[in-house]
């Protein structure tokens, strides 16, 4: 960790309590160093997250911080966001919490786009509550809900934010840390809701059951898996299926900002009102 | 606001100018019957005051949002029906737990579930208490008129920034549609509070450290402090400390507490041929309104009837009752619902006394004939 990050972090919370080999950490210290190569002003800064392993994060990170109920960590943001609009808005979620219980909050928020950078720590799993399947395990994988393997489809968030409206996506994964970096820069900069996957890995719940023991396994896994969206266009539908796409999926500057366009009625009523005294 | 000239307007209405001239800056909301008119109004009047509307994707969502906008420094309030409060507990919950003041009005419908739309109730008196779960603090309010619902809107908004706590308006859909001519005070004659700041000393900020008077200075996120705000139980710092019986306790007594023993300024009430009565009616809302006409009508009859009009429900004025109705023969409570504040007034008289409820929960208002009818079988 270079030494200027450390401000960054409640240095007295830490080590932190994710399991040992858990992917959580690659994400936040990718989070801090997107931070810092954005530029954000730390007192104008609000991290909002909801429930679970990932959400943990929020009491690590030096800034205005909000640990909310589970699945609402969006709404939460949306209120800050639209209680003082000069705060830079970060969402901090995982798979369960964002894309199950929070899943129309999230969809709500890309519709909108309005200006909050959303990163979901995505490890396939509940691993709070210590395995049970998410949305976003495979099918046929196990959990401890998943005895004889998931029945359900998973879903993919990123192509369901970019169909939600959102106009920054990207996915990257904890075992191509720099480019998960440079995703999160790129979505910290970008004006509009912005929505960063990142993939983790949890040995502890989700590794040991589907025959990935060891953090290096699942990180092996990661980069067998993934591949990046200009490689993954020379693939048939067929072999694309077996893969993971990586880097930024999606980006359109001109769509309009929530924020921004209510700040237009704001004007809109205040000359309005001028007009007729 | 500038001008005193009488206006015709519904309650729903009030409550919009009163949270106007009270300060609210934001405001999140799902529509439902019959709370409708204030998201609605307040989507036209706060952009003229540079605040913010949102309509929400659901009433979780907008209960999430005021929180966020509060904790960023705008006074936040939502508007919901019996369906929506339900939803909005868990949150609120989290308002009371994170020290967030926010307004919460639930115009009454007949439950439960989705129950009787656009009919009248008073069926949510004890959700408004003890909705959520956990022992926590509340504050609720319920008017009895057009100009007392603006009234008990800028007070429930006064109050959530003084103590730091969701307040709930309970509004009855009678009071919510029905239009009343009031004459609303100007602004230099209202009372505005506003949250209680820290001193600016930026690195030794403790979030959750009380004065004296049990309530912590608020920051506002942006304003310099960095600080972590949790539902989880938490020290001083904000942080979780689930290791210590005495800070899990510590906390949930004194935010109960800050509100509980705070009843003499917090608890608000009126009454009227109290000095020879041996009846009286203690009634809140519309049913208030009915109860004044049968206290009437029974005095015509030659029974000495008083009656009590309860403006806060919650925190529950007991020692305040028990006073009050020490040498009365019979207390008679009028409700739309089955009795939810009946069994708390229970509690404020004794064995020879009698108390008798007057219950509708069929979506029809309660008549004076019914509560004099009530009033003259217990005399005679």
């Amino acid at each position: 960790m270079a030494v200027h990050l450390r401000k960054y972090l409640r240095l007295n919370k830490l080590p932190h309590i994710w399991c040992p080999g858990c992917g959580h950490g690659i994400i936040l210290n990718s989070l801090i160093r997107a931070i810092d190569e954005v530029g954000l002003d730390q007192e104008k800064t609000v991290v909002v997250s909801g429930i679970g392993c990932s959400s943990r994060a929020t009491g690590y990170l030096n800034f205005n911080t909000l640990h909310t109920t589970h699945g609402r960590a969006m709404a939460f943001a949306t209120g800050v966001k639209l209680g003082n609009p000069d705060l830079n808005v970060i969402v901090l979620s995982g798979d369960g919490d964002s894309a199950a219980i929070g899943g129309n909050h999230l969809i709500h928020a890309a519709r909108r786009n309005i200006d909050i950078t959303t990163v979901v720590f995505n490890n396939n799993i509940y691993g709070m509550t210590s395995g049970q399947y998410s949305p976003l395990t495979p099918k046929g994988a196990y959990g401890t809900t998943a005895p004889y393997g998931n029945v359900d489809q998973a879903f993919d968030l990123c192509d369901l934010m970019i169909s939600s409206g959102a106009s920054y996506v990207g996915r990257g994964a904890t075992y191509h840390a720099k480019q998960l970096t440079t995703l999160i820069t790129s979505a910290l900069d970008h004006k509009g809701f912005s929505f960063v996957e990142g993939i983790s890995q949890c040995p502890t719940y989700y590794g040991r059951r589907n025959n990935l023991k060891t953090a290096v396994d699942m990180l092996q896994w990661q980069k067998d898996v993934t591949i990046k969206k200009k490689a993954a266009e020379k693939l048939s539908p067929e072999e694309q299926q077996e893969k993971i796409m990586i880097g930024e999926l999606h980006k359109v500057a001109d769509r309009p900002e929530y924020v921004e366009e209510y700040e237009k009625v704001i004007e809109k009523v205040s000359k309005k009102e001028g007009t007729t005294g | 606001m500038s001008e005193k000239k009488p206006q015709l307007i519904q309650g729903n209405e009030a409550c919009v100018k009163a949270a106007i001239a009270a300060g609210i800056k934001f405001f999140a909301g799902y529509p439902i019957t019959p709370s409708s008119e204030i998201a609605e109004g307040l989507a036209e009047e706060l952009p003229k005051v540079s605040g913010r509307f949102i309509q929400m994707e659901d009433e979780i969502a907008s209960m999430g949002a005021i929180i966020g906008g509060s904790l960023a420094g705008a006074k936040s309030m939502t508007a919901t029906s019996g369906p929506g409060f339900s939803l909005k507990q868990e949150n609120l919950g989290f308002a009371a737990m994170a020290e967030v003041p926010c307004v919460v009005v639930n115009v009454q419908r007949g439950g439960p579930s989705t129950g009787a739309p656009t009919l009248p109730s008073q069926g949510d008196m004890m959700q408004a208490k003890w909705g959520t779960h956990g022992d926590h603090p509340a504050i609720a309010l319920c008017p009895a008129s057009v100009r007392e619902t603006f009234d008990l809107t800028v007070r429930a908004i006064n109050l959530s920034e003084k103590y730091r706590t969701p307040v709930v308006l309970l509004i009855d859909e009678v009071i919510g549609h029905m239009r009343e001519n009031v004459v609303l005070p100007t602004q230099d004659e209202l009372e505005i509070v506003e949250r209680k700041k820290p001193a600016k000393d930026l690195d030794n900020y403790l979030p959750y450290k009380a004065d004296d008077d049990m309530i912590p200075p608020m920051a506002n996120y942006g304003e310099g402090y960095l600080f972590h705000v949790t539902g989880l139980s938490h020290d001083e710092t904000g942080f979780p400390d689930l290791k210590n019986p005495d800070v899990i306790g510590g906390l949930t007594e004194r935010l109960v507490n800050k509100v509980e023993d705070n009843k003499d300024d917090i608890v608000e009430y009126s009454t009227e041929n109290l000095d020879d009565a041996e009846v009286v009616i203690v009634a809140y809302g519309s049913a208030a309104r009915t109860a004044a006409t049968a206290m009437d009508q029974a005095r015509e009859k030659g029974i000495k009837t008083g009656l009590i009009t309860l403006k806060t429900i919650w925190p529950f004025p007991e020692e305040i009752l028990t006073d009050l109705l020490k040498d009365v023969k019979t207390v008679v409570v009028p409700e739309m619902n089955l009795g939810q504040i009946k069994g708390e007034i229970k509690n404020c008289i004794n064995l020879s006394q009698n108390i008798v409820g007057v219950n509708r929960v069929d979506g029809e208002l309660i008549t004076p004939a019914e509560i004099l009818e009530a009033i003259v079988k217990e005399e005679s």
